[in-house]
């Protein structure tokens, strides 16, 4: 085997600039899938982690029906005593989960005494959304992030809109369940920038100030958010709480409870995925480039050397001999090609992240690129050219192996 | 017991339409240790002969036992393992491995063809450098020595599996006259000493005074004459 290395070695150096050509087309390849993967991969995971860490929670339960109609925040689908009992034991039961919130969502509106303004609040116990949730505090750009019973966190949109600024007074007037309409004074504890871009009238406030509002009757909960301790376990959690779920029914035996992952709440999932879509392209055009780079060279390697095919093939060596020393210089291509352009990739994202170069991404400005090469990756793509190198020099090789001495030793 | 015997073979090529008779019912003997040479006008069938002997091709009609196996039956691997067990081959353009060194290309067969353990490889290896007087080129690649050396080279390449039969179409034709007589006289020394059947074609009068069996080819015929030393070690039947 060493042997056939050092064969198939020696004769990549025998056409040291073809050699270099490709294998530097194939660095080139890599770097760019490295660096596009790094990229694409880190500002993906920014997005996610902007959403589920500081709005979402990992996955949400409602009771059935509450997701359908979530645009008029329906409390009449709130999840009650009973209910909220069975759903809290099976959660406290499940050890990946690291943390959950209760939440009430409603609608109602706004009023600074002079102006009104539609807003939708959701209902907390600070305590538990932060742990839930985060990075949720981070979005509290002026005043406090301490929400006390009391208190209200306004949109930033309303903030500007309406001339509001923390400690000032407002009014929040909302139709309960019954349809009789209450109000309650809140001081403004902070303004809160949107997780996902401009336009947001998201505002938060005090569970127990829900409850006086809207005139609960014991205790009520339009979702729980959950955060989970490894948020890779994701789908397999989901499945399996899911399944826990649904064996929760009422009297007439319908399901109770309705899980949603975060990639069914959000329509940042769909950008997600194209970020996907568009690494398994970029992927696939690397794969192109091994694939044809390495053919042509392994083509004209054959056909340079029929002769000698021809020779070793006529003093006995035996045809997978042959179809071994070809495929193995592809395979040697492949692993330079790789080699080179991991090192130079990674130096690429290392420069890049030291370039400190900042964009936006929603309401957050500036954030600064941290662009990570995950091992993973760097192995995956390495594999990748390194396979699809072999694989473009079978056919080349096999072609050597099945040569006829008498007439490769012909060939001029 | 003769190391080759050969009965009645033809070989015919078909081109197209036309079939070409290149052999036309060859029959002869070669004992083992003999020293012989095919020679004959171009196109007398030389090669062909000479490809069939050396299981590089198979005859179209009759029976060819090289040291004792039918060589029409072997199949493509089996034809090659029995090349690389009892056949050495010298070209006549040489055709040393150029990325390997003068040493690596006579080691080559040990290596990728036979399995044979270092210590034993380096042995043989470098008594056949000595004995075709190249030690001193050892690390050299084929590129930086003349044409008989070379050759040489490719004479302790075919040699050194200690084949049964070393097979040479016109190994001498692209070398000058000395060099030539240089390398049959090699090629000589090393049959005396290694006890190998040496056979090679050439149509080169000069050198087949060197043979000590000779057997001419015209048109796919045969027709013996002996060498110059009458005690050849092959007859034509
Ligand atoms: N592969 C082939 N296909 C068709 N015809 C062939 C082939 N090989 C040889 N021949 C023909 O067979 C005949 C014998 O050829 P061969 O090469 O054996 O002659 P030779 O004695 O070696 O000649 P030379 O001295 O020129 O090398 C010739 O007529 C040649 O044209
Ligand atoms: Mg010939």
């Amino acid at each position: 085997m060493g042997n056939l290395f050092k064969i198939a070695i020696r004769n990549l150096l025998r056409y040291k600039r073809r050699t270099l050509l490709t294998a530097s087309l194939i660095t080139v390849g890599v770097v760019f899938v490295l660096a596009f993967v790094s990229i694409s991969g880190s500002f993906k995971n920014m997005m996610i982690g902007q959403i589920t860490d500081s709005m979402l929670g990992h996955l949400q339960v409602h009771r059935k029906g509450f997701v359908a109609s979530i645009e008029t925040l329906p409390l009449n689908l709130n999840l009650k005593n009973g209910a909220i009992d069975r759903l809290e034991k099976i959660l406290d039961a499940q050890p990946e989960i690291e943390a959950y919130s209760p939440r009430v969502k409603f609608g109602g509106m706004f009023s600074n005494f002079t102006e009104t303004s539609s807003i939708r609040l959701t209902a907390i116990v600070p305590e538990r959304e932060f742990k839930t949730v985060p990075l949720l505090p981070g979005r509290v750009t002026e005043g406090s992030k301490d929400l006390k019973p009391g208190g209200i966190l306004i949109p930033e949109l309303l903030a500007r809109g309406m001339k509001v600024k923390p400690g000032d007074a407002a009014v929040i007037v909302a139709t309960n369940a019954d349809g009789s309409v209450n109000g309650k004074q809140f001081i403004v504890t902070g303004v809160m920038e949107s997780a996902t871009g401009p336009g947001g009238r998201d505002g938060y406030i005090h569970l127990d100030d829900a409850r006086e509002l809207l005139r609960m009757e014991g205790r009520q909960v339009s979702e729980y958010a959950v955060r989970l301790k490894d948020f890779g376990k994701l789908a397999a959690f989901g499945e399996k709480l899911d399944g826990l779920l649904a064996r929760e029914s009422n009297q007439q035996g319908k399901p109770i409870f309705e899980l949603h992952i975060w990639e069914k709440l959000s329509p940042f999932f769909n950008i997600a995925r194209m970020i996907d879509v568009m690494t398994f392209f970029i992927r696939l055009m690397l794969i192109a480039i091994v694939l044809i780079s390495i053919m042509n060279v392994m083509i004209m390697a054959v056909y340079e050397r029929i002769r000698e095919i021809g020779t070793i093939a006529a003093i006995g060596t035996l045809p997978g001999k042959i179809l071994n020393m070809f495929v193995i210089e592809g395979f040697c291509m492949g692993v330079v090609g790789a080699l080179i352009g991991d090192l130079v990739g990674i130096a690429l994202v290392y420069i890049l992240n030291a370039l400190e170069l900042t964009y936006n991404f929603g309401q957050q400005q500036g954030l600064i690129l941290q662009a990570g090469v995950s091992p993973a990756d760097v192995l995956m793509i390495s594999a990748t050219v390194i396979v699809v190198s072999v694989i473009a020099s079978l056919q080349p090789a096999f072609k050597a192996s099945r040569m006829e001495p008498i007439q490769a030793l012909r060939h001029t | 017991m003769a190391l080759i015997s050969a009965k009645q073979i033809t070989k015919t090529y078909r081109v197209g339409e036309v079939d070409i008779q290149a052999l036309r019912g060859v029959s002869f003997e070669i004992e083992p240790a003999s020293f012989v040479s095919f020679i004959g006008p171009s196109g007398s069938g030389k090669t062909t002969l000479l490809n069939l002997i050396g299981c590089l091709d198979k005859p179209t009609e009759g029976t060819l036992t090289v040291a004792d196996t039918d060589v029409a039956a072997l199949d493509r691997r089996a034809s090659a393992e029995f090349r690389g067990k009892n056949i050495g081959f010298i070209f006549q353009d040489f055709n040393l491995l150029p990325v390997l060194t003068v040493y690596e290309n006579i080691e080559y067969p040990l290596l990728m063809v036979q399995k044979v353990a270092p210590v034993e490889r380096q042995k043989r290896v470098t008594a056949l450098l000595a004995a075709v007087g190249m030690a001193d080129q050892r690390d050299k690649k084929p590129d930086q020595i003349s044409g008989g050396q070379k050759q040489r080279v490719a004479v302790a390449r075919a040699l050194v599996t200690n084949p049964k039969l070393v097979l040479a179409d016109e190994p001498t034709a692209n070398l000058d006259h000395d060099t030539a007589y240089m390398v049959l006289n090699l090629m000589k020394k090393m049959r005396d000493e290694f006890n190998t059947t040496f056979i090679f074609s050439t149509h080169d009068p000069k050198i087949v005074g060197e043979a000590e069996t000779i057997f001419t080819l015209e048109d796919g015929k045969l027709n013996e004459d002996k060498g110059k030393g009458g005690n050849g070690h092959g007859k034509s039947l």
